[in-house]
């Protein structure tokens, strides 16, 4: 086996320096009737070739030389190459939690970073490294509101991920945390006024998410007001991280659960993402996760370690404030690395290319169809409702190798027709226009069938 | 000190301030292609929620950026460099083949919501992974959406509480041995259980008679760690299982020491109804500095109803699809469907090595436990002598009486050119010693390691200060933790 560094001799003298005869006396602490005596029953022992090969073959059949117009919480936007040529060196790859400051320097300071980064483009004091991924850092985010607060009851709103809201609904089951939810308005966003009704004074916090599931920019101001007014915190979910190069951060949120993929994550059908939760300095000793500070060693000399691990499951077991313990720091490396490419000035330039790709596309798919929600300001994705299911139109686009927006119908039932359609920055002008194409293409053959219906009747 | 060079030597390493101290006006390390449609007007489409600032974020050049992580990289230690004995941690090589095949573009670029016609490759690397896992844990069925070990040990137990609700009663608490990982009793507490603690006895193992009578109908499941964190197998396993099920408890199965077991031994033989595996850890996924992991979750048929969706079925047309309607899951624990890119390189490791591969594993680790226990026995105290399996956990009780405690002789080993094992853990005995070298070193490396912490014993009684003082040899010496944690400072901030 290539992995393993023994030659036979090595493990014969190492069992004689032991004093065992054989590898079974090893084993022997296992009772016999436990032991497996056969080979598992699992693929044989492959060639680096074959595996190469082998995961080549999946790809293939794997939407490989696809393009798409998908974005709802994952978006594809272009991955510098230095993302993993930096990733990949052993120092990064292969370390372990730096629980060891002296060793782990490179790790600690560039989590400091991090932190540091997130702090500057959410407009908060304090952000953690890392959360597994959005959904579970809006569920820690909410479980940390209610230990802030001491109120259980939590208002989540609709126009939030629906599979952020189900894992969500999957952590509060257990822990006595009733939610409600709250619609959205034509505009798309947030009922402010059945949030007004929805809200008491046992309420822990309102979950919303901006820009929402449907690219909407929510009125945060507005939202924060009434949730504060009535002693709550607010939670926002920003799950599209590039949207921070030009929308304006919600510095009136109490605690922000932010998904990361944005910045130079592979969409990787799903994950590993980076979750992140960040919040103002006066909440910190609630906030799940790791996070690093700056101190000094024996010398003076600047340096960083892992710090307020009192919140710990390690320290406290039971009473730690969450059960995290391995996160997604090589991830959070990644968004690091991406985040200081782009900068002050590319994060916006880059935003801005994904602002005027969206603009360009709503407008040519609204010459056929109906944009959704077309009123509230909104980032790289909108919501088209055709008159034929957005399932057959997609079906025609992916025999031209374009896989169409994402189909509202299992979240959002009322929506009808409807569809969530992204563009990023590599979204191609001629894409847009042949995707718009198909849309307008099923627009007229479904009005010249009523047509034709129209003058059967007549006739 | 006489065998301190044998490993290691110094050398020059580079400074490196913080990005921000670089960061000037105007230079970039980006570029975007040309726009091919009309600039957007942010403040015509945005209004009010156009933002005109991005703070202090900073301004580099692609060069700097290099030098700035590489340099930062040679301040860390790695398995690339050297041995890295974190008990319970498994730091084994992580083979590259793995990073490889996890960016082959259609499986790097691959949307979770692309349809699944043309995601049936993702689907088949779910599929042919849950059919190992399973074969390998000796269990019926599998979920692989947990992203972690702790999240998989949260899903476990929602499991538990799901099926125990099944039967109209959740129940009340979870019995944890007193050596278990901090997770396990941090997880209870999410999934509002009430946490109990099991003593061990004298060999180590849990204390049968303890288990007798702390067992009740109030008891939703125990939380074993097995081989436990002393990395001794828990030999009355058949009959912990049994006063559990007597009482219809689960047994839940923590696996982070399922190195010492793969194609030795498979819990579901021995009345594991559930357990997590940690992919990062047993299955070669890298650590990453903390993650990301893959915490999937192996259980019996009777929990079989409750897993997360969705999950991976066969279509009647031999199409695999995702399969949603499932009304007595415990619903989503994460967005999608896991860790998907740890699942490919957990697949590769698994191929890399087949049946007779990942067997040898198997006993290389125990294989290397047993030697360096055998190498550094009377050196350091052994707290229990117990056959040791995977790894093996001594205590700092003979280097105590000259004031040397577990955390200075880890700190020394470092100057040695080693990382640190587990210190002070697992909690049953005092001054840890917690070491587990995985399969991955060669015996000269071991040997080297042996005559390390042999030297620092004998450094601990000619002059034990030097010990106290350590590490000598990197770039900062013992940092402070206290001052860092009264007065957190968690951001860097621009000179006002």
């Amino acid at each position: 086996m290539r992995y393993l560094p023994k030659s036979p001799a090595d493990r014969e003298a190492m069992l004689k320096a032991i004093g065992f005869r054989s590898v079974d006396d090893l084993f022997a602490p296992i009772p016999a009737e436990y032991r497996l005596a056969r080979d598992l029953n699992i693929p044989r022992q492959m060639a680096e070739s074959e595996i190469v090969d082998y995961f080549r073959q999946r790809s293939r059949e794997n939407g490989d030389g696809y393009t798409s117009f998908l974005g709802a919480g994952v978006y594809f936007h272009y991955r510098p190459v230095i993302i993993d040529s930096l990733i990949s060196r052993g120092e990064f790859l292969t370390a372990y939690t730096p629980y060891q400051a002296e060793i782990s320097q490179g790790t600690l300071q560039s989590i400091f970073e991090f932190q540091t980064m997130i702090c500057e483009l959410t407009g908060m004091e304090v952000a953690n490294a890392s959360m597994y991924d959005g959904s579970t850092a809006a569920a820690e985010a909410v479980m940390m509101a209610v230990r802030l607060t001491g109120r259980r009851r939590v208002v989540v709103a609709r126009s939030l991920h629906p599979e952020y809201r189900e894992v969500l609904t999957t952590y509060a089951t257990h822990q006595g945390m009733p939610l409600s939810l709250v619609g959205f308005g034509d505009d798309g966003r947030v009922n402010r006024r059945e949030l007004e009704s929805s809200i008491s004074a046992e309420t822990a916090c309102v979950l919303i998410q901006s820009p929402n599931f449907f690219g909407a920019i929510e009125d945060v101001d507005a939202i924060a007001e009434i949730t504060h007014k009535n002693g709550a915190m607010l939670v926002v979910s920003i799950a599209e991280a590039v949207s921070l190069g030009i929308v304006e951060p919600p510095r009136q949120a109490d605690v922000i659960a932010m998904e990361a993929q944005s910045f130079g994550v592979p969409m990787g059908f799903g994950g590993p993402y980076c979750g992140v939760i960040a919040t103002h300095e006066k909440n910190v000793r609630q906030m799940p996760g790791r996070l690093v500070g700056q101190t000094t060693d024996k010398q003076g000399k600047r340096g960083f370690v892992l710090t307020l691990a009192t919140r710990e499951q390690h320290i406290r077991r039971e009473k730690a404030t969450s059960n995290i313990c391995t996160n997604q720091a090589l991830v959070a490396l990644m968004v690091n690395i991406f985040m200081t490419v782009y900068g002050k000035v590319g994060l916006k330039e880059l935003a801005k290319q994904n602002l005027a790709k969206a603009a360009y596309a709503a407008a040519q798919f609204a010459k056929h169809s109906k944009i959704l929600f077309g009123g509230s300001p909104r980032f790289n994705e909108f919501v088209v409702q055709t008159s034929e299911d957005p399932r057959a139109i997609n079906s025609r686009l992916l025999g031209h190798k374009i896989v169409g927006g994402l189909p509202l119908e299992k979240f959002y039932p009322e929506l009808g027709n409807a569809a969530l359609w992204c563009c990023t920055e590599l979204t191609t002008r001629s894409t847009i226009d042949t995707a718009a194409g198909f849309v307008a293409e099923s627009e007229r053959s479904v009005r010249s069938g009523k047509e034709v219906g129209l003058q059967e009747v007549t006739r | 000190m006489k065998h301190m060079t044998r490993k290691a030597t110094r050398h020059v390493s580079q400074n490196e301030g913080l990005i921000f101290e670089k960061s000037s006006l105007g230079k970039a390390a980006w570029k975007l292609p040309p726009l091919d449609v009309p600039a957007a007007d942010a403040t015509k489409l945005l209004g009010a929620w156009e933002r005109r600032d991005l703070g202090a974020m900073p301004e580099v050049s692609e060069i700097e950026i290099i030098r700035h992580f590489t340099r930062l990289s040679t301040w860390n230690y790695a398995i690339d460099l050297g041995m890295y004995p974190l008990g319970s941690c498994t730091m084994k090589y992580n083979p590259r083949v793995n990073e490889a095949v996890a960016r082959v573009e259609g499986i790097a670029n691959a949307h979770p919501y692309q349809p699944e016609e043309i995601s049936q490759g993702a689907l088949r690397i779910i599929k042919t992974l849950s059919e190992c896992l399973i074969e390998i844990t000796g269990m019926d069925a599998i979920t692989l959406q947990p992203a972690a070990g702790a999240h998989g040990e949260m899903t476990g137990l929602l499991m538990v509480r799901a099926y125990h609700q099944s039967k109209g009663n959740a129940r009340k608490k979870i019995l944890i041995p007193d050596s278990a990982h901090g997770t396990n009793p941090a997880t209870a507490a999410m999934v509002s259980y009430a946490v109990e603690n099991l003593k061990s006895d004298s060999r180590g193992m849990v204390d049968i008679a303890s288990l007798e009578a702390q067992m009740n109908e109030d008891v939703a499941a125990l939380m074993l760690t097995n081989p436990n964190t002393l990395g001794v197998f828990e030999q009355d396993i058949h009959k912990i299982s049994e006063i559990l099920h007597a009482k219809g408890g689960l047994l839940y199965m923590d696996g982070a020491n399922m190195n010492a077991l793969v194609g030795k031994a498979r819990p579901g033989d021995f009345g594991v109804d559930v357990m997590h595996l940690n992919l990062h850890k047993t299955f070669s996924t890298p650590h990453g500095g903390g993650g990301p992991g893959s915490g999937p979750v192996a259980i019996k048929k009777i929990l079989e109803p409750f897993l997360p969706t969705p999950v991976v079925v066969r279509r009647a047309d031999g199409a695999l699809a995702f399969e949603y309607n499932r009304p007595q899951s415990i619903g989503r624990v994460r967005a999608f469907y896991g860790n998907f890119g740890m699942f490919v390189r957990a697949l590769a490791y698994i191929q890399a090595n087949g049946p007779d591969g990942l067997r040898q594993t198997t006993e290389d680790a125990v294989l290397n436990a047993n030697y360096i226990r055998k190498g550094l026995e009377g050196t350091y105290d052994l707290p229990y002598s117990t056959p040791t399996m995977h790894e093996v956990v001594f205590s700092d009780k003979l280097q105590a009486k000259k004031g040397v405690r577990t955390m200075d002789i880890a700190k020394r080993l470092i100057d040695y050119g080693f990382h640190p094992y587990t210190t002070a853990f697992p909690l049953i005995v005092p001054g840890a010693l917690m070491i587990e070298p995985t399969e991955s070193e060669p015996k000269e490396e071991l040997d080297l390691f042996i005559e390390a912490m042999k030297s620092i014993a004998e450094e601990v009684e000619e002059d034990p200060q030097t010990v106290l003082d350590a590490p000598h040899s990197t770039r900062v010496s013992r940092l402070d933790e206290t001052a860092a944690a009264r007065k957190p400072v968690l951001r860097w901030k621009p000179a006002s």
